[in-house]
C-alpha cells in the first residue's frame, strides 16, 4: 500500500459519510464568518427556521466594508453600515462569537484566525472567501466556499464534497535576501497559469518552504487560489507547533501534550503518491512584478512587459493585448521604469507583523517619492498593529509620508473608501489583479512588501534587494 | 432552488479567456443582503461606460454599445457561451446570482474555476464543459448568427446543436439529480444527523481542542 499524502490525511479523518457515487459529507472544524458573504446564508437559515449545529465553531468578523481611519465616526457609506450591523444583528440573534470592528482582536478573518490560534493544524476551516486556503500554512484543509455552503455548514457543520486531485509542488533552494515568499507564488502562478491547479489542493515542500516562518507560508497557500487550486496545505514542523503555542483558542497543559502529538503525524508520508508534481528553484529567483490582469501576467522585476506578438495561443495572446490596453502599458517596456501613482501595503496575503517589518526596512530614513499621491498601510488586525507601533514601526512609516490605517481588507477590494481612481497605478501587496479590483479602471500591480515600499520610495518599480545587501 | 430539466435556446459568446467574478459581479454591488436585483450590474464595468453605485438608477447610465451583452440581438439569450476558466477569483455566490436574476440559466466553457462551478449548482444554474472543438464551433455560430440556438437536455446530458451534433457532458450524479429536481441538499444532508452527532461524539474524545471556545 502506497503511504498517504497530507490532504489524503485530513481528508480521511473528516469523512462522516461516503454516498455511493464518490461525494463525502465532510465535518467541519472552523467556520470563519465576515460580512460580505453571510447575510443571504442567516436569512436562509431563518426563513427555514433552522439554527446553527454548532455555534462554537463560528468566529465571525467584519473586514471587508470596514473603513480604515476615523471609525469612531459613523460609517459614511449607507449600505456598508447595514451590511456591518447586519453582521451584528445575525451573529446576535443565533448567538455566534464575534469581534466587532472597534474590538482591538479585529482584522482580516484570515489574519485573525492564525493570529487567535482558532485555526488549528488538522483541522478544516472554511470561510465564504476564497482566500481562506491561507490557514493551510498550518496543515490544515482550509478553502472557500460560496454562500449556499455556508448556510449548509451552519446548518449541518458538514459539506457534500468529492475529493479534488492532488498537486505537489517542490520548491527547492533558498531565496536571496530581498526577495520573498510572495515572489516564490508569483513566479509559480506565472509558470503554472491560474487555471493550472483547478481540481486540485496543492501541497508545498522542499528547502525553500522549509527554511520560511508560518506567515510567509500563509503568503503562499494565501494566493494557491489564484493558482486555481481549492487549497493549499504545508505539513507540520517544529515552526507550525512554536506559532501555535500560547494563542487564544490554541489547547493548553495536557491537551497542548495530546494536540502536538496528533499534530505530527500531519505530513505525507515518503511513499505518498500525487497525480502531478511542480518544481521549481527559489534560489535563482528575481522580485517578481505583476505586468496585466490576471495573476499569472508576472515578470521579474528585471524584466520587459511582454510582448503579445510573440505568444503563439490566439486566445492568449488576445487577453495579453486586453490587458495591455487596460493598464496602459507596451510590449518592451522596462518594468523597474513603470512609475506608480499610489502604493497599498494590506490584505490577507502581506499584512502581517513580518510584512510590516520588512517593508519598514525599507522605508528607514527616506521619504515617499513626490509622483507618489498616496502610501497606505493597513495592517491585518488590530493585534498587528499594536505590535507595530510597540516597535515603532508606525513611526518609520509617517516619518517616510504613508498613512497608518486601521485594519481591514482596504484597497485590497476596495468595497470601503479606499480606491484606486481610474488610470491610477498602485504597487499593491494583495493578491488580485483583476480589471477594476481596486477600483474602477485602477490599475494593479502585485508585489511583495518590500517591493511596494521600494516602489514607493523611487516612484517607480525598483529592486528590492538593493535594500538588502 | 429552481429545477432544471431542458433548454432551448440562443447564446451569449463572450469571447474572453479567464472571465473573473470581479468582472461578473463587482465588488459594490456586494454590499446588498439580497440575493435577488443584481442582473442589471452583470459585467457593470464591460457593459456601462460610467461607473455604478448600488442605490443608483442604471436607466440613466452610458452604456458600451460595443460590449455584445448590450447588442440588442443577443437579448434573448438564456445560455452564455464563455472561454477557459470561467468565474476565477472570489468566492462570491453573487456572481451566480447575478447571472440567474439576468436571465441564464446555463453556462457552457471548456473550463471553469472551482467555486463557481459548484455554486451554479446550488441555485439552479446548469455549467456544462465541452470540449474546445465545440466551443470554438459554437462561437463561429453565435458570433456570426445572434439566433443561433442549441439545445440543452440534463437528464440525457447532451448539448444539441447542428454545428456540433449532439455532444454529451459530464455531470455527477448527485448534482444532476439535485438540479433535475430543484432539491434542497442541507435537507438531504440533514438526513444524515445521526451520523454526524457519532461523528462529532468521537471527535470530543480523540480531539477534544477542536472544541475550544477561545
Ligand atoms: S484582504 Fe482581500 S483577498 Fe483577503 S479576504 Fe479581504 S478582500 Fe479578500
Amino acid at each position: 500500500m502506497t503511504g498517504l499524502s497530507l490532504y489524503d490525511k485530513l481528508w480521511n479523518s473528516h469523512v462522516v459519510h461516503t454516498q455511493d457515487d464518490d461525494t463525502s459529507l465532510i465535518y467541519i472544524d472552523r467556520h470563519l464568518v465576515h460580512e460580505v458573504t453571510s447575510p443571504q446564508a442567516f436569512e436562509s437559515l431563518r426563513l427555514a427556521g433552522r439554527a446553527p449545529w454548532r455555534k462554537a465553531s463560528v468566529l465571525a468578523v467584519p473586514d471587508h466594508n470596514v473603513p480604515t481611519k476615523d471609525r469612531d465616526k459613523e460609517i459614511a457609506d449607507p449600505i456598508s453600515r447595514k451590511q456591518l450591523q447586519a453582521l451584528d444583528e445575525n451573529c446576535n440573534f443565533f448567538a455566534l462569537q464575534k469581534f466587532e470592528m472597534n474590538d482591538p482582536r479585529q482584522g482580516i478573518v484570515h489574519v485573525i484566525g492564525p493570529e487567535q490560534g482558532a485555526s488549528l493544524p488538522g483541522m478544516t476551516i472554511v470561510c465564504g472567501d476564497s482566500h481562506t486556503s491561507t490557514h493551510g500554512a498550518l496543515a490544515a484543509l482550509a478553502f472557500g466556499i460560496g454562500t449556499s455552503e455556508v448556510e449548509h455548514v451552519l446548518a449541518t457543520q458538514c459539506l457534500l464534497l468529492r475529493k479534488t486531485k492532488s498537486m505537489r509542488v517542490n520548491i527547492h533552494g533558498v531565496l536571496a535576501k530581498g526577495v520573498y515568499s510572495k515572489d516564490i507564488v508569483l513566479a509559480l502562478i506565472a509558470n503554472i497559469g491560474t487555471a493550472g491547479g483547478n481540481g486540485h489542493t496543492i501541497e508545498f515542500c522542499g528547502e525553500a518552504i522549509e527554511s520560511l516562518s508560518i506567515e510567509a507560508r500563509m503568503t503562499i497557500c494565501n494566493m494557491s487560489i489564484e493558482a486555481g487550486a481549492r487549497a493549499g496545505v504545508i505539513g507540520v514542523d517544529d515552526k507550525t507547533i512554536e506559532y501555535i503555542a500560547g494563542r487564544p483558542f490554541a489547547p493548553k497543559n495536557a491537551m497542548w501534550d495530546a494536540a502536538v502529538k496528533s499534530w505530527r503525524q500531519l505530513v505525507s508520508d515518503d511513499d505518498a503518491s500525487f497525480d502531478s508534481t511542480v518544481d521549481l528553484d527559489a534560489s535563482q529567483l528575481s522580485p517578481q512584478v505583476s505586468w496585466g490582469t490576471s495573476p499569472e501576467m508576472v515578470v521579474p522585476v528585471d524584466g520587459m512587459v511582454p510582448d503579445p506578438d510573440t505568444e503563439s495561443n490566439a486566445t492568449k495572446a488576445e487577453g495579453m493585448r486586453n490587458a495591455l490596453a487596460y493598464m496602459g502599458l507596451t510590449p518592451g517596456q522596462a518594468i523597474n521604469q513603470i512609475k506608480v501613482d499610489k502604493v497599498f501595503i494590506g490584505s490577507c496575503t502581506n499584512s502581517r507583523i513580518e510584512d510590516l517589518r520588512e517593508a519598514a526596512k525599507v522605508v528607514q530614513g527616506k521619504q515617499l517619492a513626490s509622483n507618489v499621491k498616496l502610501g497606505m498601510i493597513v495592517p491585518g488586525s488590530g493585534l498587528v498593529k499594536r505590535q507595530a507601533e510597540q516597535e515603532g514601526l508606525d513611526q518609520i512609516f509617517k516619518a517616510a509620508g504613508f498613512e497608518w490605517r486601521d485594519p481591514g481588507c482596504s484597497m485590497c477590494l476596495g468595497m470601503n473608501a479606499d480606491q484606486l481612481e481610474s488610470g491610477e497605478r498602485c504597487a499593491s501587496t494583495s493578491n488580485r489583479n483583476f480589471e477594476g479590483r481596486q477600483g474602477q479602471g485602477g490599475r494593479t500591480h502585485l508585489v511583495s512588501p518590500a517591493m511596494a515600499t521600494a516602489a514607493g520610495i523611487a516612484g517607480h518599480f525598483d529592486d528590492a534587494r538593493k535594500y538588502f545587501n | 432552488m429552481q429545477s432544471f430539466t431542458t433548454l432551448t435556446s440562443s447564446l451569449l459568446p463572450l469571447d474572453r479567456p479567464n472571465v473573473d467574478t470581479d468582472a461578473i459581479i463587482p465588488k459594490q454591488y456586494l454590499k446588498s443582503v439580497k440575493k435577488s436585483g443584481f442582473g442589471i450590474n452583470l459585467f457593470d464595468d464591460w457593459r456601462y461606460l460610467d461607473p455604478g453605485d448600488p442605490d443608483q438608477d442604471n436607466s440613466h447610465r452610458r452604456i458600451d454599445t460595443d460590449f455584445i451583452l448590450n447588442n440588442a440581438q443577443y437579448k434573448n439569450a438564456q445560455i452564455l457561451l464563455a472561454r477557459d476558466n470561467y468565474g476565477c477569483g472570489s468566492s462570491r455566490e453573487h456572481a451566480v446570482w447575478a447571472m440567474l436574476d439576468y436571465g441564464f440559466r446555463a453556462v457552457i466553457s471548456t473550463s471553469f474555476a472551482d467555486i463557481f462551478f459548484s455554486n451554479c449548482y446550488k441555485n439552479g444554474l446548469l455549467p456544462i464543459v465541452l470540449e474546445k472543438d465545440a466551443v470554438d464551433k459554437l462561437f463561429d455560430e453565435s458570433l456570426n448568427k445572434p439566433d443561433y440556438s442549441v439545445s440543452i437536455d440534463l437528464d440525457r446530458q447532451q448539448v444539441t446543436s447542428d454545428a456540433i451534433g449532439t455532444c454529451s457532458f459530464d455531470i455527477d450524479e448527485f448534482r444532476k439529480h439535485c438540479m433535475l429536481n430543484g432539491l434542497d441538499e442541507i435537507g438531504i444532508t440533514l438526513t444524515y444527523e445521526d451520523k454526524i452527532h457519532a461523528y462529532e461524539d468521537k471527535l470530543k474524545v480523540s480531539s477534544p481542542w477542536l472544541f475550544i471556545n477561545g
